[in-house]
């Protein structure tokens, strides 16, 4: 495929206006749309190109929210930008009492192909309410898909994917990858939910990863090569569906794991990798499976503190290093 | 713009094969509410289940206002608006009874009944839940310019959450062809209107959104349906979204079983005697005319007998299998 290089915001730009070209149905809702072109760029163009079809609104998450629900109910196929992810917390009733389980209550009548947006993660300085990474909150409820994207062309490919797909997925996108620039394919092309990617190929150790510290992985990957250990890095790329024989594949391979999120540490989905690791590859497994994820505290502010909180590629380092040392030959 | 139907107006126009409709579909939801309310007595009903006996002037006269294509949101307390929308009966009983046939497989009871076929899209069983999703659906015919309009159906209780205030702040900026019908009942579970909603209206509350707002004798269904009507109305020709409160009252208690230490049975006793729906409607029909007496007994005992077949479709129908579980959350699934 030839490439080019643009930023994910332009990449994202490019989905939407491809698929609202291609299904009427398809309409975004949400807050500063229009006179801002989206907090991050997002849907910078799109307004002129489909006017009605790019709806502002009143500060009301939770009518956002059900207005999506209610509109995929009858015939429509919404996106919804909810500014920031933290905000799902204004609207959990409509996400999980609502959208998740309104098919399956109903016996199947309807279904509800709806995008929920929700630009995750820290680094920016954001404080304890503008920073947190709370996909693995709804992979814990069974209804929607959840997809985390890496990097340009994931997010563009998936986006597609989101749209098309006739469940509701809930899309977190981590912030600091909207101006971030890269290649990404010029023709059209769909990365299907459900497929992880091995974006490093390696035989000592798998990574498990997703979203931002999918990039963290790789430069970790690069260091690690220098002192002689291989490291395979997997892009989980949706954690519901979860591509597990992808994981599989890696595992019985390299004969250890460890899984490396920017969510907290405790509860989140590197202990359900972990323990799915456990019951279906224990035979494989030479060393015990690791994780890394955030320390259990709200996101503070100021920077030391902040990169102190969030895993970095030293603390992936080291962690390859401890189990390497740890796996029996 | 805060109204009131005069009670006292003369019956308005409408034919009188549309009342004897009106008057039918009132008695099998009394009928229907009170072979559920023994069915579940009878342990025959799993869960839970909360009647409307009393009620139904304001829903039937509600919904008599709408097209088979327009959309309605119910609540817990939702079997008569499901009925009021032309749901049939007997999937509704195989629902209520947890088996295969009903009309969500078994998964939704008593609660969570929905014909999307129908343009019901669900009774919710979150008070307050269907106010966003209704403003979804107003979009959406705002969107495919239709001229299709959503009626919410909510309780004074409801009344008090921030998705009633979303919602009809939503609908009134976005002008969406929506009507907010509240039949108050007077108690939200156990608490008195009088006491958690302040102001003491809920109609008078459209004002802040710059809607029409209604306050109508939700015992008398053709004051209701003349009002809901003039909302609908509205709605369907571009003016956007109006609030119509109800009147009305529940014989029943929050759900089979309550207690009711909040009120007394002189309480109830006094609404059956002076104020009940059906018997205020069959004695204005015969005054008018419109019926006789062996009419109003036949109607009676036809519906019933409806209503055991509905029953023994639902009892005679097969459970699911315990897998049919792990089916339908996802469209391929």
């Amino acid at each position: 495929m030839r490439t080019r290089q643009i930023s994910v915001s332009k990449a994202i730009v490019e989905a939407l206006t491809e698929e609202m070209q291609r299904d009427e149905s398809i309409f975004i809702i949400g807050e500063d749309l229009v006179s801002h072109g989206g907090i991050f760029n997002q849907f910078k163009g799109l307004p002129a190109l489909f006017k009605d079809r790019i709806i502002d609104t009143p500060i009301s998450e939770t009518s956002i929210v059900g207005c999506g629900v209610g509109a995929a109910l009858t015939g429509m196929r919404p996106i919804v930008d909810m500014h920031f992810a933290d905000f799902v917390t204004t609207a959990m009733d409509e996400i999980v009492n609502q959208m998740a389980k309104i098919r399956y209550m109903f016996g199947g009548q309807a279904k509800v192909p709806m995008v929920l947006w929700a630009p995750d993660g820290g680094g920016i300085s954001a404080a304890a309410q503008h920073s947190q990474s709370l996909g693995t909150w709804f992979v814990h409820t069974p209804g929607p898909k959840v997809a985390v994207p890496s990097a340009r062309a994931a997010v563009k490919g998936l986006l597609k994917a989101a749209i098309r797909d006739d469940d509701p997925v809930m899309f977190f996108q981590h912030k600091k990858l909207f101006g971030k620039r890269g290649a990404v394919p010029e023709e059209e092309y769909v990365i299907p939910l459900g497929k992880a990617a091995v974006k490093r190929k390696g035989k000592d150790i798998t990574i498990i990863t997703y979203s931002r510290m999918t990039s963290v992985c790789l430069e970790a990957g690069r260091r690690l090569a220098d002192i002689g250990i291989e490291a395979e890095v997997i892009d989980l790329r949706t954690l519901k569906p979860l591509d597990f024989p992808a994981i599989a594949e890696s595992v019985q391979k390299t004969c250890c794991a460890m899984v490396v999120h920017e969510a907290c540490l405790t509860g989140g989905f590197g202990g359900e990798i972990a323990a799915c690791i456990g019951e279906e590859l224990f035979d494989y497994l030479a060393a015990p499976v690791m994780r890394i994820g955030a320390k259990d505290v709200p996101m503070p502010f100021s920077p030391v503190m902040e990169n102190f909180v969030l895993p970095q590629v030293e603390d992936v380092c080291a962690c390859a290093e401890k189990i390497m040392k740890r796996k029996r030959k | 713009m805060h109204s009131s139907a005069d009670s006292n107006a003369p019956i308005i126009s409408i034919s009188a094969s549309r009342k004897k409709a009106i008057l039918k579909k009132m008695i099998q939801i009394r009928q229907f509410e009170e072979r559920a309310g023994e069915l579940f007595h009878q342990k025959l009903i799993p869960g839970f289940i909360h009647l409307s006996i009393g009620q139904e002037a304001s829903t039937v006269g509600s919904c008599a206002s709408l097209r088979p294509d327009d959309y309605i949101i119910s609540t817990h307390r939702g079997h008569a608006h499901i009925l009021a929308k032309g749901a049939d009966p007997k999937y509704m009983f195989a629902e209520l009874l947890g088996k295969k046939t009903g009309y969500c497989k078994g998964k939704g009871g008593s609660m969570h009944i929905a014909d999307f076929s129908l343009g019901i899209l669900g009774a919710n069983g979150v008070v307050g839940g269907g106010f966003p999703i209704m403003v979804g659906a107003g979009m959406s015919i705002k969107l495919r310019k239709t001229d299709q309009v959503g009626m919410v159906f909510f309780g004074d209780g409801a009344s008090n959450r921030g998705t009633f205030h979303e919602a009809a702040n939503m609908a009134a900026v976005f002008k969406l062809p929506i009507i907010f019908v509240c039949e108050n009942n007077n108690y939200a579970s156990t608490s008195h209107a009088k006491v958690m909603v302040a102001g003491g209206s809920i109609a008078a509350r459209a004002k802040a959104y710059d809607m029409p707002g209604y306050t109508v004798d939700g015992s008398n269904v053709l004051d209701v349906l003349e009002v809901v009507q003039r909302a609908v109305d509205l709605a369907r020709s571009g003016g956007g979204p109006s609030i119509v409160e109800t009147a009305t009252y529940r014989y029943r208690g929050h759900f089979e079983g309550d207690r009711q230490e909040y009120r007394t049975i002189q309480e109830i006793n006094a609404h059956r005697m002076h104020r009940d729906p059906i018997a205020r409607f069959e004695k204005l029909l015969v005054a008018y005319n419109t019926i006789n007496l062996d009419y109003i007994v036949k109607i009676w005992h036809e519906t019933a007998e409806d209503i055991e077949k509905a029953i023994h479709f639902g009892m005679e129908s097969p459970l699911p299998a315990p897998e049919d579980a792990l089916k339908g959350l996802f469209v391929n699934s």
